[in-house]
């Protein structure tokens, strides 16, 4: 392998890690707060490039108020997916929500096929990201760029909301204990749902730049980007974030140079992802940053 | 200034609190004694808005109180330090202050508060970016104590302020208590330390399966024959 095509696969890994990661933020924050694996996580991925398809098939609108929107709203119906299918939970034991999340996977994919139809839709992408430059000897798209960065900073974004921030605070809170929280004048639903609401945003950010990079969309398209989201927050420890973003991108990394370095193999990156979710279970089940949960009595 | 009437709370399929009525007024302080699992906790945990299986009436400044949510409720004023201390141990101190001023806005006065709180535990400011779990167990209920201070609360509700506290401190957080309570909040106290409780209370009550068995002046019910018999027994003297 010549150090062009390594320098490509190096910026390739970082592109698809950093969508891994934006996902995985999804699923540890809900985890760290209800102990809860949020399944339909995978489908606001999806809805997220739906909405903006839609949005921007009926308004119009400039891209980047497109996308906004779209992240908004896909984040209101993550709120509403709480609302609806967990908080009446909250009191029940914990496996009652797991399947209602198992539930409201299935309803959501079933619905996407009934509404937007089983076909593929071509995704609208707007000509600078395909755009395409040789920087040295390596062949770049905008977009192999864009969605680092741009995932970066939402990451910057979350980990200022999370660390900095009262809302944050309360986050930490609660993923602790939430009576004492609730002792605090913490509001605990509100902050869940604000919990919620954040995850799928990003969610809808990672389905959105995912349909840019392989433009079509289908109302399973959340599936394996989601199950390998949640592989990555495993791999980092499920309920931390740093431990979702480094997860993220070592996994995107890994299956990249799995196909880079054994091309024969390639046909296996999807199996290759399930091996290291089971060796990671095997060898170091709380992850790489993961600490023990104590269950509370 | 908080008015329990015939509370009955269901907890568990359990009777756990039956036709409890009390009374705290304001600047006093009150203490509830009772062996272990007599339902103490629960009646706390049932004014704060945490059990929610609870009929009879609660009133808090005159308004009642039974149904609203926990976080409503401190914003009234009545601020809970639950039983075990339950600081959070991933944050730091400063950070665990933090969250008992969390829905005040008053900047000014939550600075205050937080210079009184140090006065009162001049320990806790040496510790202030210290993770909450790595403090003794001493420092983690002055932390909780200070945790639920810092909400300013009208009426502060101190479950089990001493439990595990070498008898040196426990002296220490009942002279703080009485602190407290002098300069202008009262105290509902919950104790299995009834002598040292009803020592610093005007008021007790005494819990027995869920009943108020005896109530009175601390003073009284500490020289009280039943009391004696029932509670204080080897205590007596000892701390």
């Amino acid at each position: 392998m010549t150090w062009a095509v390594f320098a490509q696969n190096i910026v390739n890994g970082i592109s698809l890690g950093s969508l891994y990661a934006l996902v995985a933020i999804g699923y540890t924050m809900v985890y760290g707060i209800l102990r809860l694996i949020n399944f339909a996580h995978s489908d606001v991925f999806m809805l997220g490039a739906y909405m903006l398809f839609y949005i921007d098939f009926m308004f119009r609108l400039p891209w980047w108020l497109t996308f906004v929107l779209a992240a908004v709203l896909t984040g209101v119906l993550g709120i509403t997916i709480e609302r609806v299918a967990y908080r009446p939970l909250r009191q029940a034991p914990r496996i009652s929500s797991l399947i209602s999340a198992i539930g409201i996977s299935f309803f959501i994919q079933n619905l996407g096929l009934v509404v937007f139809g089983g076909r593929p839709k071509p995704f609208p992408v707007p000509q600078f990201f395909s755009q395409s430059y040789m920087v040295g000897s390596v062949y770049m798209a905008n977009i192999s760029w864009v969605v680092p960065v741009f995932s970066g900073l939402l990451m910057l974004g979350l980990t200022m909301l999370v660390y900095r921030t009262k809302v944050g605070l309360a986050m930490r809170a609660i993923s602790h204990d939430m009576d004492t929280s609730s002792l605090m004048s913490v509001n605990v639903d509100g902050i869940i749902a604000i919990t919620f609401g954040v995850g799928s945003a990003l969610a809808a950010a990672g389905g959105i730049m995912w349909a840019l990079k392989y433009p079509q969309i289908n109302p399973l398209m959340g599936t394996v980007p989601g199950i390998k989201a949640f592989i990555a927050a495993v791999l980092g420890g499920i309920g931390s974030i740093p431990g979702a973003m480094i997860g993220g991108m070592l996994l995107g990394m890994l299956e990249i140079m799995l196909v880079a370095l054994m091309p024969t193999l390639s046909g296996f990156r999807d199996a290759f992802a399930y091996l290291v979710l089971i060796v990671i279970l095997l060898a170091r089940p709380t992850g790489l940053l993961g600490r023990e949960f104590r269950e509370k009595v | 200034m908080l008015q329990l009437t015939d509370v009955n709370v269901h907890y568990g399929g359990i009777h756990a609190v039956k036709g409890v009525t009390m009374h705290v007024s304001p600047g006093s302080i009150v203490t509830l004694i009772g062996a272990n699992g007599a339902g103490k906790s629960t009646i706390l945990r049932a004014v704060s808005g945490l059990v929610r299986q609870c009929t009879g009436s609660i009133a808090f400044l005159g308004r009642p109180i039974l149904g609203l949510r926990p976080h409503d409720i401190v914003k009234r004023g009545l601020t809970m330090s639950p039983e075990g201390r339950r600081i959070f141990p991933n944050l730091t101190v400063k950070e665990n202050l933090a969250l008992g001023s969390y829905s005040r806005t008053d900047r000014a006065g939550v600075a205050d508060d937080e210079e009184r709180v140090f006065r009162l535990f001049p320990r806790l400011k040496e510790r202030i970016s210290q993770p909450g779990g790595t403090l003794s167990g001493g420092e983690q209920q002055m932390l909780a104590v200070a945790r639920a201070l810092m909400s300013r609360p009208k009426l502060l509700m101190l479950d089990e302020p001493s439990l595990g506290l070498a008898p040196v401190l426990t002296q220490e957080i009942f002279e703080i208590i009485t602190t407290i309570r002098n300069e202008g909040t009262t105290i509902l106290l919950i104790e299995q330390n009834a002598f040292g409780a009803l020592s610093i209370a005007d008021y007790g009550y005494v819990l027995e399966n869920g009943r108020i068995a005896l109530e009175g002046p601390g003073k009284e019910l500490l020289g009280s024959q039943a009391v004696q018999g029932a509670y204080l027994g080897a205590r007596v003297g000892v701390v």
